[in-house]
């Protein structure tokens, strides 16, 4: 099976001050993996190398057989919104069909066909029916929605999703991780997905990228989330407490990785 | 001066108009000045530059007063100066939120740089108004044919970089996945710009450019679901209000840029207010 991401002593650093370092991982073609940790240790900083908008400081990165290259039509990118103004009238539709032409120049000669590939994407994600909504008075589970019709619109291979669960209500959530886990599975893409909140994923997900303290782990999250392997990771006495049905606590670190923003 | 009289009869009206050279030069560049300004327009309102686009406008006060000063034509002036202050302002700030104030610091002291060229122009005041708040009835034939050169070229490089720049407006962090340079398509979009507030500037002044390069666009925007359409209606305003504000000052004796600024004011509160009621 062809592996999507090879990262071998993978060192990343900002302004010559290193984010995480000596990262060693291996994510295989049509994974559902969670990348979890506090904020500010590099999460999206690992979705900017993936992409080639960064260098590594040192070590080895393999995207989909080849070194990152800014613009690699493989990769379809969701990246963190912070808001989308209300009075935006632009139809979702044009978001989406944006994803699919918007880097080649000059204007379009098939805008109707290419509406039509949107509206496509717009039907795997199930929001077909959002296709002629202004943006601006989308729901926030709605507009992830669009934006993943976007990212997929180019029939990508790997899918980076920054927080698309962010500001979402518990039903919402847990919709919008079913559609993920549906869309990977049916579409053979592998997904990369940055979350805060383990517990609505820990079904779907087939393993974890837990980024902290300047450390990459991997494991499932089986391994990942035990006062153990939490504790060496944060070199500081962690517990990992589990309820009745599965879901875990994290005691111990600054910042609850399970709790919103 | 029997012929300056509205009749009624709005054809004949506009074959009387256009007979005058200072009438028919006004409605060309005029036109040529709607289109651009409804297309570029589109774009300013949904990268929300209009404080660059307003910016750029007092840079190009400052280049037109020099080339007065100099003896030169005043759009020559202003091409270069806000060509000059758009690259620059490009390459300061990459992210949209932090342009403004950048922009700001730069502006203070060119305005400043302005007022102190058109106080040594002998011909001050006359010079200055027209600067302000446009001259589109002085316009000269050479102008015409400048400001159709300007806009076409503006028009062909736009719809060269269309989709990178619309792309870049409406979802910035997707466009630079996808390989598209920020930087480059913000230096281009700002050359267009300062180009477009430059021929702007000669039918509503620097004080005045938002009505033609912001409101026409902001009323599109609020009511377009499709970016083209978008645009249509942007240039179909500033069309409107052009045609009409011209038109109108043939026959009142009022500034034709108090007109257009009120026509596109008279359309953008309809639309809310339609809007509200809806």
């Amino acid at each position: 099976m062809e592996n999507t991401i090879i990262a071998k002593n993978l060192s990343v650093e900002y302004n010559n001050h290193t984010i995480w370092q000596n990262a060693d991982f291996v994510i295989e073609k049509g994974k559902f993996i969670g990348i979890l940790g506090p904020n500010g240790a590099g999460k999206t900083t690992l979705f900017r190398l993936l992409l080639g908008l960064i260098k590594p400081a040192s070590g080895k990165l393999q995207v989909l057989g080849k070194e990152p290259q800014r613009g690699n039509p493989r990769i379809g990118y969701v990246p963190q919104r912070h808001h989308v103004d209300s009075d935006m009238a632009i139809e979702a539709l044009e978001i989406v069909r944006i994803g699919l032409s918007g880097n080649k120049w000059g204007m379009s000669f098939s805008p109707e066909k290419e509406r039509k590939i949107a509206l496509e994407s717009l039907r795997i994600v199930g929001a077909e029916e959002l296709a002629h909504r202004p943006l601006g008075k989308l729901s926030g589970g709605e507009l992830q929605r669009v934006f993943l019709a976007e990212a997929l619109v180019a029939k990508p291979d790997l899918l980076l999703l920054d927080e698309p669960l962010a500001n979402l209500d518990i039903r919402r959530e847990t919709n919008l991780i079913q559609l993920i886990n549906e869309v990977v599975k049916s579409q053979g893409v592998t997904a990369l997905l940055i979350a805060h909140n383990i517990n609505p994923l820990l079904p779907v997900l087939d393993s974890i990228l837990y980024v902290a303290e300047g450390k990459i782990a991997t494991g499932t999250p089986h391994e990942i989330f035990t006062s153990e392997s939490l504790t060496k990771l944060y070199g500081t006495p962690v517990e990992v407490l589990r309820d009745s049905q599965g879901r875990v606590a994290v005691l111990g670190v600054d910042e609850a990785p399970y709790h919103h923003e | 001066m029997n012929n300056l009289i509205f009749s009624f009869n709005i054809w004949k009206d506009l074959v009387n108009m256009l007979s005058y050279d200072f009438m028919l030069h006004a409605f060309e560049a005029g036109t040529i000045v709607a289109i651009v300004a409804g297309v570029i327009g589109y774009f300013v309102v949904v990268r929300r530059s209009s404080f660059a686009a307003h910016a750029l406008s007092h840079v190009g006060f400052t280049g037109a007063a020099g080339s007065v000063l100099l003896g030169l034509n005043p759009l020559s002036g202003l091409l270069t100066f806000t060509i000059g202050g758009g690259i620059f302002m490009a390459m300061l700030g990459r992210r949209a939120e932090n342009r403004d104030v950048q922009i700001g610091n730069v502006l203070a002291f060119l305005l400043g740089l302005g007022v102190l060229f058109i106080s040594l122009y002998a011909g001050y005041a006359t010079e200055a108004y027209s600067l302000l708040f446009g001259e589109i009835l002085g316009i000269s034939f050479h102008s015409v044919i400048i400001t159709l050169i300007a806009g076409l070229l503006i028009l062909i490089a736009t719809g060269i970089i269309f989709r990178p720049l619309l792309f870049t407006s409406l979802d910035e962090d997707v466009a630079e996945a996808k390989g598209i340079s920020i930087q480059e398509i913000n230096i281009a979009f700002m050359i267009l710009l300062a180009a477009a507030v430059s021929i702007s500037v000669q039918v509503v002044g620097v004080l005045l450019i938002f009505a033609l390069l912001v409101t026409p666009a902001a009323i599109a925007q609020q009511i377009a679901r499709r970016p083209m359409q978008g645009i249509a209606i942007s240039v179909l305003i500033s069309l409107l209000a052009t045609w009409l504000g011209l038109f109108v000052s043939f026959y009142l004796p009022y500034p034709v840029s108090f007109f257009i600024v009120s026509i596109v004011f008279i359309i953008y509160l309809s639309v809310r207010l339609f809007q509200r009621l809806n």
